[in-house]
This record gives structure tokens, C-alpha cells and sequence, in this order.
């Protein structure tokens, strides 16, 4: 994997599978991964369709998210990140 | 006025933590101690204890860019935000504390052509609800801050821009400080250094508080955290929709008076004002990701200062003194959550963004009410947490010109 050093210091690196580490900057955040669609939308109730619309984990430490190399190979991916120190947990 | 001697531990007793109150405050920012002062105040409920994890007023407090205004589009926001802007007028007297409020303007500048509409139509609708706001063509914005930088030249030429005379600044420190004197005075134990750590919930309705320094008992608990509310709030199994994020800050070296208001631009996005020792305070948007860092990238950092050297050549050569980041409770529709919670005797004041900082007393006057009643007041109602489900979003995306 090639790394790529910012032209001055950051903390914030996301390691691209594909492309490597690049800073943060060349990215668009996604949120939280992992947020299921409801299973049966037809009969989603109000309450359920609030929780998947507006409601995201916000964990202090390991955080599965999802990020897009938007100014790189604009694909997508799912990291997780320690939002605590910012960290990237493998 | 008197003023009291800026040795904060003397404004304040450090009482022993009771083991039992009426209410519990978890958080000591500016909207906790503000909550204390109205429940006492307005409410006459003076057994209260604020905790705060860290130090008094450490938080966001300690970090925000103090800009206060209330010219908000929708009428449910404009009313508490106006609430909050009539309270800051006479907060130095009320609070016998001089917390340096002064009201040198707010300008939001324009360089779009969808800005310019959408501005205009927020002067309307400000008027309506009985705000001062003024629509400025370039040459007014010119002549009402003659450092900012007008030409043609500019790559996002300003278009003109809102003013709300009534807008200004306040000193952070000293409206925490003079809250808590206050609150302190008529007897509440403001308790540092004291984590909550869990909550006792019996029958759906929480008794109580377990923290770094033993079990409290309380007949309601406050919760009043900004950035770690879904922290808190999971302690009790009580989702929030609220995202974390940095929110960086920046002041610079201590210059002479060159700038005599606020200024904002949303498009090319920095806000400055000048603190009353001189320095330049300027902040921006939020780092995307979620964090607890309390930091944030330095390309934020960098553009927000590309943004304001652009509207104030004079700027160039200024250095950056620090830098650092708050974290902030971002709501789904940038408006705050203030009310009740499916715990019973369980309250929730948290959503308020980037934004919180101005909200301070109002903040506190309708937190306090509904705690002290049970019910929230007319102008907290609408910001429930039932809205995600209803529907009844207050969507202030935008709407609230730059990040509020």
C-alpha cells in the first residue's frame, strides 16, 4: 500500500484500500456503516422510520463508519476509527 | 456594578456533595449553570447540585466564538433565540457582574445570488417576528465595516449582506462565572471535578445519579452535556438522535480595535469578531467525521483563514496565536433538543450544534421551567424529541445562515 505524506502535518489520515493513506481532505464523510434499511418498509411504523432516518450510533472509541475517496478513485469503503484519539483500528 | 475579582474560586463556595437534591444538573457549561440560576430564580427550587466531570465551564464554553444573535428564519427558533438576545440585555445588570456584552452588529455576508434571495427573505421574516435586521447593498456593508473587502475583484464578490444591529459578542468566561456566582448565592452546590458515571432508574423513572464520588439520590435529573449527551443519555438506555463533532476555533495575536462587528459569510464560510483584549477570533464549520478528540484537521483550520484574509487584506500578515476544537451535538435539523424523555423525571437539553453559546440564557429560562413544572414552556416545546418521529422538524440547515 503507498502512502502518500500531506504537504504539512496532519493527525487525520484515512487509509483508502485502494489508494492508501491520503488525508482527510480528499474525502467525503458517510456516518455510521452498518445501519440496516428496515426490513419490512411497508410496514415501518413512524417510530422505526425516525430511528433509521435520524438515529446513528455516536460511540466514543471503535466507530464503524463509512467514508468515500471522493478526490481519488471515488470509491467507497467501511473503516473503523477510534473517535476517541482518532485512531484507525484495523 | 461591581466587579468581582476575576479569581474564579472565590466567586463560588466548593461544598460538599449532599446526598441527596431536588434536581441534579449534569454538566457545568454555560447552560447548566444558567439552568441552575433560573431554577432558583424564576422557580424558587434552590436544593440543586450542578456536576461537572472536569472543571467549571471547561467545555464548549471555554472554546465557542461567543457571536450572539437571534435573526433565525423559522418562527419557532426566532422566539427563543430573541428570548435569549432580550435576556443578554440585561444580563450585566441582572447578574451584577459586567459578562462584556457588547452590541456591535452581526453582519452575514452575501456572495451569491441564491444568498442574496434567501437573506432577504430572512430580514423579512426576522421583521415579522419582530427582530431588527437590515438588508445591506455592498456599499452599506462597506461603510458600516470599512475593512472588509468589497471589489469586484474578490472571487466571490460580496453581494451585499444582513446586519442585525442588536447582534454582538459577550466574554465567555465572565457569563459562566457570573452565572454561577449567582446560582451559587442562592444556594446551589456547584461540584467539580464529579463524574456521573450511571443513573438509578426504578419503574421508568430515574432516583437518582451514580458518580465518581458516590451514589446521589434526586427527585429530577438535568441532563445538559453538549457533545457527550448520547454518552450520558446511553447510560440510562435513552437514544439521541445527535452526531459528535469538532468544531474548530482559532484567535489570533493581540491587535489594535480594526474590526467593530461581527462578520460571518456563509459561502466562503469564516466568522470573526474581535475580543475586547484584542484579538481576533474566527471560527468556521465542523470536521465531517464524528470524534471526541477535541480536535480537529488542520485544513479546516487553513481554509477558514484563506476566507478571511480574502475579505480583510489587512488580515494577511496576522499570526495565528492558538487554535483548538470543541465538540459539538450536531441535531438532525440543526435545532436544538429541549424537554422531556421517555424516563420519567428525566430531562434532556442537548442538539444545539454549533449555536449554544448565544441560546445561554434562554437556554437556561425554559430548561429551568421545564424542570421546575414538568412540562416544557411555550418556547421549548417545539423542540421536542418527538419530532424525529412526527415529523414537525424545525430545519434550520441553512436556513441559519452560516454554521450557527
Amino acid at each position: 500500500m503507498s502512502t502518500v505524506p500531506p504537504p504539512w502535518p496532519t493527525d487525520v489520515l484515512i487509509p483508502c484500500p485502494w489508494c492508501g493513506d491520503r488525508e482527510d481532505l480528499e474525502f467525503k464523510y458517510g456516518g455510521a456503516g452498518q445501519v440496516a434499511y428496515p426490513k419490512d418498509p411497508g410496514t415501518t411504523g413512524d417510530a422505526s422510520w425516525a430511528r433509521y432516518v435520524f438515529y446513528r450510533p455516536n460511540t466514543k472509541g471503535p466507530f464503524v463508519e463509512r467514508w468515500v475517496h471522493t478526490a481519488g478513485c471515488r470509491r467507497w469503503f467501511t473503516l473503523t476509527r477510534d473517535t476517541a484519539t482518532h485512531e484507525i483500528l484495523p | 456594578m461591581t466587579q468581582p475579582s476575576p479569581h474564579v474560586d472565590r466567586l463560588w463556595r466548593s461544598p460538599d456533595l449532599k446526598r441527596s437534591y431536588d434536581v441534579v444538573i449534569v454538566g457545568a457549561g454555560g447552560h447548566g449553570l444558567a439552568t441552575a440560576y433560573y431554577l432558583a430564580k424564576n422557580h424558587g427550587i434552590v436544593n440543586v447540585a450542578v456536576l461537572e466531570r472536569g472543571w467549571l465551564a471547561g467545555g464548549n464554553m471555554a472554546r465557542n466564538t461567543t457571536v450572539i444573535r437571534s435573526n433565525y428564519l423559522f418562527d419557532q427558533s426566532a422566539a427563543i433565540y430573541e428570548h435569549s438576545l432580550k435576556l443578554w440585555e440585561g444580563l450585566s445588570g441582572e447578574l451584577d457582574y459586567d459578562i462584556k456584552f457588547s452590541q456591535r452588529g452581526v453582519l452575514n455576508l452575501v456572495h451569491n445570488i441564491g444568498d442574496a434571495r434567501e437573506s432577504r427573505r430572512r430580514v423579512n421574516a426576522n421583521r415579522l417576528n419582530g427582530i431588527d435586521a437590515e438588508w445591506l447593498t455592498p456599499d452599506e456593508v462597506k461603510a458600516f465595516c470599512p475593512i472588509v473587502n468589497v471589489s469586484s475583484d474578490l472571487r466571490y464578490p460580496v453581494m451585499g449582506g444582513t446586519l442585525q444591529r442588536r447582534g454582538g459578542i459577550a466574554k465567555h468566561d465572565y457569563v459562566a462565572w457570573a452565572f454561577a456566582r449567582k446560582a451559587d448565592q442562592m444556594g446551589v452546590d456547584l461540584i467539580q471535578n464529579c463524574e456521573v458515571t450511571g443513573f438509578d432508574v426504578t419503574d421508568g423513572k430515574v432516583t437518582g445519579v451514580q458518580t465518581s464520588r458516590g451514589r446521589i439520590s434526586a427527585g429530577k435529573v438535568a441532563l445538559c452535556a453538549a457533545g457527550h449527551s448520547t454518552e450520558l443519555a446511553s447510560k440510562v438506555g435513552l437514544d439521541l438522535p445527535i452526531q459528535s463533532h469538532p468544531l474548530q476555533a482559532l484567535v489570533s495575536e493581540l491587535l489594535e480595535p480594526v474590526l467593530n462587528c461581527v462578520v460571518m459569510s456563509n459561502a466562503i464560510h469564516v466568522y470573526v469578531s474581535q475580543a475586547d483584549k484584542g484579538e481576533l477570533v474566527m471560527g468556521a464549520g465542523i470536521d465531517p467525521y464524528n470524534s471526541y478528540a477535541q480536535r480537529g484537521s488542520p485544513h479546516v483550520i487553513e481554509y477558514q483563514v484563506a476566507a478571511a484574509i480574502e475579505l480583510f487584506p489587512i488580515f494577511r500578515r496576522v499570526h495565528v496565536l492558538r487554535t483548538w476544537a470543541g465538540i459539538v451535538d450536531v441535531s438532525p435539523d440543526a435545532s436544538p433538543i429541549i424537554g422531556l424523555t421517555p424516563v420519567e423525571n428525566l430531562f434532556i437539553n442537548c442538539g444545539w450544534g454549533t449555536g449554544g453559546f448565544k441560546a445561554t440564557p434562554a437556554a437556561g429560562w425554559v430548561y429551568a421551567h421545564t424542570i421546575a413544572t414538568g412540562r416544557p414552556h411555550a418556547l421549548n416545546a417545539p423542540f421536542n424529541l418527538e419530532r424525529f418521529s412526527s415529523g414537525a422538524l424545525i430545519d434550520e440547515h441553512g436556513a441559519a445562515a452560516v454554521a450557527h
